[in-house]
């Protein structure tokens, strides 16, 4: 158990419970940059209902001055500021922890704990006091309690108030109400409580180079950097935002100074199918096009995707995983679509996949998914998940190297297809398992019929055994090859030859991490292998046979990864032990440790003897 | 077999078109439909109109989706680029496509079971859209593939070969077009190619979403005795309301008509669309008027045919979209990408 009585210096997590719609996000989002620009290491999770107005809605903030920033459950401190959820909120605080709260109403006495301590500040009577306007009380209710926690944590004011500066720079009037709130917050608790807490902040200098960013918003300007073009889409909970980025920085960047025109096409379509449709068809004719989608989408394009893999459309889809299956919870997380994702559509499919661990790789894996869309002209998706897609990251800032040159894959010019006597779509030439294709309109000499029927090498409709054969053997090699191309695994190892190892992947890494090294803590060494795409190549194989046991750590309940390291290697499926969580919130230590807690016993007690 | 490659013989004094090019090379793969199958001589008006439009063949993309229909692009123009997509689905690889790439032709062909059952919803939005492309609808009232199950085009009390008759109420797909707000809808029998070949030609032309409807009986099991859709019905209850004449660019216009009857439409792309009025009563721009008008027809049993509306001019996908001149797919990668100043001096905004 910890001691949070005990001074805990940049190392802590806080709730803020208040009600959805509320305009909290802002205030919250406020209190995030803050912590950022005193340069802790600090990450946000929001954990919101599907909802627009008036359910309860949590933000979580840790701070950790050692830069551990997965999802921490323990919470030194609760801003409660919603009477709705008061029980488990006030539950939620660990013992020795603080609860700030509106005294306005006296707490009930059931909620009453005698292991915290309660900080009562009368925010909704003191907007009432000062504030003209519905509205403006409920926004200002937020801002006062930033100004309380400014008090209690002693986050520096100078930073919080040049951030309302900036944000109302041009509405004095409101620089000056939200001035009013903090100062108000903060003094009444200056006042009347021990300021700051044990728990507090100091200013320190680990995000000199970094950003704040979600996954989708960087993925979104992957998009735009792989020079996408064509985008299509459905709106679904937790992708939204990553069209919402596409557009926002297509307007910016790719708006024809002269004519005002765009060098882009977002198309919303009637559903996820035409999104789909429309994917291809641009990728058809030669266009970079994604769309993004969470998983009911992904199921719904599925009959569209097995055309891609058969005709060999280039073509890129975004699943921002949410809570499964069917609707599920589509405002928590999941890592639940690894599977359908790997073999979507009927028959015989097989599919690059790429998995981002934060939103530097959403941007990076983004470029790469184009490229390797178009060199292995198929499918090709990358898995974020609501926590990587839609929460705030801290990381290191976007590099992009101008040097960068698009994979367009054997896509035959108008020369080369003068120079060649007849162009066969299917045909490879070069042993690669890869045909080159060409794009319409370009030569006469380039025209072929796309088809999801059964067709030969030549391109030619067929319903004979032996020419259906050869080529979906090819596609299968085809794909495989694709493994030495996908982003590689990251591997951690430890001193010594670790005889246990981790495999995880996507945003599954930081609790992992963290896990890692309180074991190494211990005297326990753990190696590590986090997969960032798929099909899998040697260094997963390696891996696997270097190791005695294997905790695959995922985020769902059928242990999808551990079904796909069997499916797609020569592991004996003996050495591989599920970790699995999938209640919908992020990773944290905790569901990492007592995943292996069991299997690391014996290991333990070998160590302390 | 699809891929039984016809041989092609050209006699000398065939006629050419300005590109040099004969009917035949127009042609496709020889037909796999039922001999006599409406969709062939669809396939037949086809390859005239291209071959008289001059189209360059490796500048046409022709799209279908699944179903007897969506076979027939395989037989014309076999050097134009072809996609043959998933079941009601070819609308969205249509606009997808154009999006894409706005200099090529697009000719999409389905059928009733494509179009107006699974696919009912993406003919919906394509024509929302106003996706610049010749649509046309193969209408033969049953699945010809799955062996003669009713369609949902097909009339209340229209019987299958087995004699059961259809109870429920059809989808009219020229009345649905024009209540979407479709800017150019015809409807036109397989076995008119008089009337077929110029409003082919003309939805080629229109700027947007051009839908036609074409009678194209099925041979084996929707041409009896009791079915509505057969040849003889067709024949016997078609209504011209109004003929077609095109008159492609810089062409001669010969024909001559009595002063009043006719209303000369000019396309997007210079050439003209005369309309004739057979009935008095027509007027081919009044959207309101024209589904009054059909209504009438259609309940004396009648089957109004020809160029039924036509509004010129309006905005298509890329007008809404306000998509550079330039085809998306001709943008250098250089305007694209926005380089490494930008993306740190965005990034400015992330502190």
């Amino acid at each position: 158990m910890d001691q949070p009585s005990a001074s805990r210096v940049n190392d802590f997590a806080l709730k803020v419970a208040t009600v959805n719609g509320t305009g909290s996000a802002s205030a919250n989002g406020l209190l995030l940059q803050a912590l950022f620009r005193m340069g802790i290491p600090v990450s946000g999770k929001n954990v919101f209902p599907s909802n627009i107005q008036g359910l309860p809605t949590w933000y979580e903030i840790r701070v950790n001055k050692d830069g551990y920033t997965a999802r921490s459950p323990e919470f030194q401190l609760i801003v409660a500021m919603n009477p709705e959820s008061y029980a488990r909120d006030i539950e939620d605080v660990v013992s020795g922890g603080w609860v700030l709260y509106d005294s306005t109403k006296e707490l009930n006495h059931e909620f009453r704990r005698d292991d915290v301590t309660f900080i009562g500040v009368p925010l909704a009577r003191m907007c009432v006091d000062q504030f003209e306007g519905a509205r403006t009380r409920i926004l200002m209710k937020n801002v006062m309690y930033v100004g309380a926690l400014v008090a209690l944590l002693d986050i520096d004011m100078a930073v919080v108030k040049g951030m309302v500066e900036e944000k109302f720079s041009h509405k004095k009037r409101l620089i000056d109400a939200n001035y009013q709130a903090i100062d108000l917050g903060y003094n009444y608790v200056r006042e009347r409580f021990d300021h700051p807490l044990p728990i507090r902040l100091e200013t320190m200098d680990a995000n000199g180079k970094s950003v704040i960013i979600t996954g989708n918003a960087a993925a979104a300007l992957g998009c735009v950097y792989a020079g996408a073009t064509v985008g299509a889409w459905y709106p679904i909970t937790p992708s939204t935002s990553l069209m919402d980025g596409f557009t926002e920085y297509c307007h910016r960047f790719r708006v024809d100074p002269d004519t005002g025109k765009h060098n882009f096409c977002i198309i919303q379509a009637e559903d996820e199918l035409a999104a789909a449709g429309m994917v291809i068809g641009a990728a058809w004719m030669g266009a970079r096009s994604f769309t993004p989608t969470s998983g009911p989408g992904i199921s719904l394009m599925s009959e569209f995707i097995g055309l891609a893999y058969y005709a060999e459309v280039p073509s890129v889809f975004f699943d921002v995983q949410r809570t499964g299956p069917s609707t599920g919870m589509p405002t928590r997380t999941q890592q639940g679509d690894l599977l359908l994702c790997a073999y979507a559509s009927h028959g015989d499919t097989k599919h690059i996949v790429l998995f981002p661990a934060d939103p530097k790789e959403c941007f990076e894996f983004a470029v790469k998914a184009f490229d390797l869309a178009e060199r292995f002209q198929t499918p090709t998706f990358v898995l974020l998940d609501l926590d990587i897609g839609m929460n705030d990251w801290v990381i290191p800032q976007l590099e992009w190297d101008d040097s960068y040159v698009q994979d367009r894959g054997k896509v035959l010019s108008a020369q080369e297809l003068d120079d060649i006597e007849r162009f066969y779509r299917y045909l490879d030439t070069d042993g690669d398992f890869v045909a080159a294709r060409t794009l319409p309109g370009v030569h006469p000499k380039g025209a072929y019929f796309t088809r999801g029927s059964g067709h030969d090498k030549y391109g030619r409709y067929t319903e004979d055994s032996d020419a259906y054969v050869e080529v979906m053997d090819r596609l299968l090699k085809k794909v495989e090859s694709a493994g030495d191309h996908v982003p590689a695994p990251e591997v951690h190892r430890g001193n010594a030859a670790a005889s246990h190892g981790i495999i995880s992947l996507g945003g599954c890494h930081w609790a992992v991490l963290e896990a890692r090294d309180d074991l190494a803590s211990r005297g326990i060494e753990v190696d590590y292998l986090r997969v960032r795409g798929f099909p899998f190549n040697e260094v997963v194989e390696d891996f696997l046979e270097e190791h005695d046991t294997i905790f695959i750590v995922e985020q769902n309940r059928d242990q999808q990864l551990r079904k796909l390291l069997i499916n797609e290697t020569e592991c004996p499926k003996e050495k591989l032990v599920s970790v699995t969580y999938y209640g919908g919130q992020p990773l944290s230590k905790g569901h990492v440790l007592e995943g292996l807690a069991p299997f690391l016993e014996k290991t333990l007690m070998e160590v302390g003897s | 077999m699809s891929y039984i490659t016809k041989p092609v013989a050209r006699h000398p004094r065939m006629p050419v078109n300005a590109l040099g090019l004969t009917a035949r090379d127009y042609e496709g793969s020889m037909s796999t439909l039922c001999a006599g199958c409406g969709h062939d001589s669809v396939t037949a008006a086809l390859i005239q109109a291209f071959f008289e439009l001059d189209v360059e063949p490796h500048r046409l993309a022709k799209l279908s989706g699944i179903g007897c229909s969506s076979k027939t692009p395989t037989y014309f123009v076999r050097d134009a680029h072809g996609f043959n997509s998933v079941h009601g689905r070819m609308p969205s690889i249509a606009a997808g496509a154009n999006a894409a790439n706005k200099d090529l032709l697009y000719v999409g062909i389905s059928g009733d079971g494509d179009s107006l059952s699974i696919g009912l919803g993406q003919l919906c939005h394509a024509i929302r859209r106003n996706v610049n492309m010749l649509y046309v609808m193969e209408n033969n009232g049953v699945y010809g593939l799955t062996k003669g199950q009713f369609s949902a085009s097909a009339d209340i009390g229209s019987t299958s070969k087995g004699g059961v008759a259809n109870r429920q109420g059809p989808i009219n797909p020229v009345d649905l077009a024009l209540s979407l707000g479709a800017t150019f809808v015809a409807r036109s029998f397989s076995g008119d190619k008089g009337q077929l070949v110029p409003i082919l030609k003309a939805g080629m032309s229109h700027s947007g979403f051009a839908f036609i409807d074409v009678i194209s009986p099925c041979v084996t099991f929707n041409d009896h005795k009791g079915s509505t859709k057969s040849y003889a019905h067709t024949r016997e209850h078609m209504h011209e309301v109004i003929e077609t004449d095109f008159v492609p660019l810089r062409a001669e216009i010969k024909t001559a008509y009595a002063e009043g009857s006719v209303k000369a439409v000019t396309m997007h792309d210079g050439s003209v669309v005369r309309l004739r009025k057979v009935d008095d009563k027509y007027n081919a721009s009044d959207r309101g008027a024209v589904l009054e008008y059909l209504t009438e027809v259609r309940g004396r049993g009648e089957i109004a045919t020809g160029l039924l509306y036509l509004e010129e001019g309006g905005e298509d996908m890329h007008g809404f979209e306000n998509t550079v001149d330039t085809p998306l797919v001709k943008v250098p990668y250089e305007t694209l990408c926005p380089g490494s100043g930008a993306l740190s001096d965005l990034q400015k905004e992330w502190r």
